[in-house]
């Protein structure tokens, strides 16, 4: 008989939340939060904790930018690359902090402690340019203070 | 001519509290709520501007006993960021809002559609939705609100995709009909509306239709507020009365070499400088759910277009032909002609398909694509092609 490893984490979560169909997005949104990005098997529990497939869970998971299918680090930058943000010096902030964590766009750093990717529009428009760390937006940077920025999670 | 200007507005940040406003309602039959909003011509402030009094008494009618209200807070639109400026400032308000719609429409459950890049404000909201719930209580409303997060998909912010996010699926748009009004959340009737409307609503409720509609004009009344970014020393938001012309808001925030101005984000239209005085900022002119950008004559436009296309590329849906493929043809067009692939009469081509785009696709995303595509190409042909 197969053995079905309890995933705890995910049995917690669908208590939180529920295990109707309206849950789902909310226990993906809460399992990014503890693990920075949904594993395949993750996934599945999910689909057998709330009786769907896992295909839904899939499907519904990678529509999402922000519900990531992919290892992530536990600092997640997203510098905005819209209109505003890309003339007012988006690329210096990118070169910036590519430089400063020696990682490239769409890289995690091997420590998993930083992933850098860009997004659209975040709503910072008149504080151009803008990123998130995570949920905490950054304005009006420059790379001096980006770096100072960095520093301060580099040392967290 | 009557000399205008730019008229600045304290209404939606004005210090308010919903127990005034509760008391006002309770007196009110639904159906007078309804007739209120309706009488100050409010239409929606998120970009569509279909009347707002409208929307809650189609709601109302319905005879379905369960009944939704939603406040749309997925503010996406690149150049738009007031929502987020009024939960942060006054969500009370915005709760408020949704209590005065959902007696109106005879609702019990509202929720709100936050976008996840907006996650920092969750405590906040929180915090107030204990007030809220506490004054609900006191009144004896069993009116509770539900907040959601997004996770970064601009097509959320249509109302029906927005739905289908709330029910735990992709942010597909459906057809409609039906309106949400008779099948929206859950497949129960729901309105929808902007975070801005909602204060609105409480502002009229407050002052009455009379005093809303003294501001704006006879197809925009009232005022909006309005994000302004770009090339301008004063990026920020202001709330500003309807009505004015691109010129005399160019005069105001422009920093003097303003060439073109993008009224309505990504998905509105460009304003060249020769148009400036001819073109009223309305649904008499060229709408916008407030997004206001102004780019001065160091811009490339071939840049701004090609940002834009990029965008929509990445954020449509993909579920529809014309909008999945058309998005990636219109911007791997631009880039041969600016290349010199294509010659210049490739970019009528590329106008064509914008418009069959906006007859053919699905939802708003689709069909208004070719805005600013459209009026970019027109006004800038040169800066496209060489």
């Amino acid at each position: 008989m197969e053995m079905i490893i309890e995933n705890e984490l995910v049995k917690e979560l669908a208590n939180k939340h529920g295990r109707t169909r309206e849950s789902l997005i909310p226990i993906l949104q809460d399992l990014v939060v503890q693990n920075r990005f949904l594993s395949k098997q993750d996934m599945v529990d999910v689909a057998r904790e709330l009786d769907i497939s896992a295909a839904d869970v899939f499907g519904t998971a990678t529509f999402y930018s922000f519900l990531d299918t992919e290892v992530r680090g536990k600092y997640i930058i997203r510098v905005c690359k819209t209109i505003s943000c890309a003339m007012k010096g988006k690329n210096e902030i990118l070169a910036t902090i590519e430089d400063t964590l020696k990682i490239k766009l769409g890289e995690t750093s091997s420590n998993r402690k930083f992933s850098l990717l860009e997004t659209n529009c975040i709503g910072w428009c008149h504080k151009a340019p803008a990123m998130l760390i995570n949920d905490t937006p950054y304005t009006e940077l420059t790379p001096e203070k980006v770096t100072e920025i960095l520093r301060e999670y580099i040392r967290k | 001519m009557k000399e205008k200007h730019v008229k600045r507005v304290d209404l939606i940040f004005e210090k308010t509290g919903c127990r005034e406003i509760m008391e006002k309602i309770m007196k009110m039959k639904p159906d007078d709520i309804c007739q209120a909003v309706l009488d100050s011509d409010l239409k929606g402030r998120g970009g569509a501007g279909f009347p707002t009094g409208l929307k809650w008494r189609f709601t109302f009618q319905e005879k379905e006993p369960v009944k939704y209200i939603v406040c749309n807070a997925d503010e996406g639109e690149p150049g738009t960021f007031k929502d987020r400026e009024i939960l942060d400032q006054v969500p009370g308000k915005v709760f408020c809002g949704m209590a005065i719609a959902a007696r109106a429409v005879g609702a019990k459950t509202g929720y709100v559609y936050l976008r996840g890049e907006y996650k920092f404000l969750i405590p906040k909201l929180n915090a107030q939705l204990e007030e809220f719930n506490t004054l609900m209580d006191e009144f004896n409303l069993n009116f509770r609100i539900k907040i959601r997060l997004g996770s970064g998909a601009y097509i959320c912010g249509e109302e029906s995709a927005l739905f289908e996010s709330i029910e735990g699926k992709r942010g597909e748009p459906r057809n409609k009909p039906p309106y949400p009004t008779t099948a929206g959340l859950f497949g129960k009737p729901t309105s929808i509306n902007n975070v801005e409307t909602l204060v609105y609503a409480v502002m009229i409720i407050k002052y009455g239709a009379a005093h809303f509609k003294e501001l704006g004009t006879k197809d925009s009344r009232g005022s909006k507020v309005f994000s302004v970014s770009g090339d301008t020393p004063k990026a920020g938001i202001y709330e500003l009365e309807l009505g004015m012309s691109v010129n005399e808001f160019v005069e105001e925030f422009g920093d003097g070499d303003t060439k073109a101005v993008q009224v309505g984000g990504a998905s509105g239209f460009c304003v060249p400088r020769k148009k400036f005085g001819e073109t009223i900022i309305g649904f008499e002119g060229v709408p916008t759910g407030g997004s206001m950008k102004l780019f001065n004559s160091t811009r490339s436009m071939y840049n701004v277009l090609h940002n834009y296309l990029d965008f929509f590329t990445e954020e449509s849906c993909g579920q529809c032909t014309p909008c999945r493929v058309g998005c990636q043809q219109l911007l791997k067009g631009v880039e041969a002609v600016k290349r010199g692939d294509k010659n210049s009469k490739y970019l009528d081509e590329l106008v064509k398909l914008a418009k069959t785009m906006k007859r053919a696709s699905k939802c708003g995303l689709g069909q208004s694509v070719g805005n600013a595509f459209g009026s970019i190409v027109e006004n800038f042909k040169e800066e496209i092609i060489y």
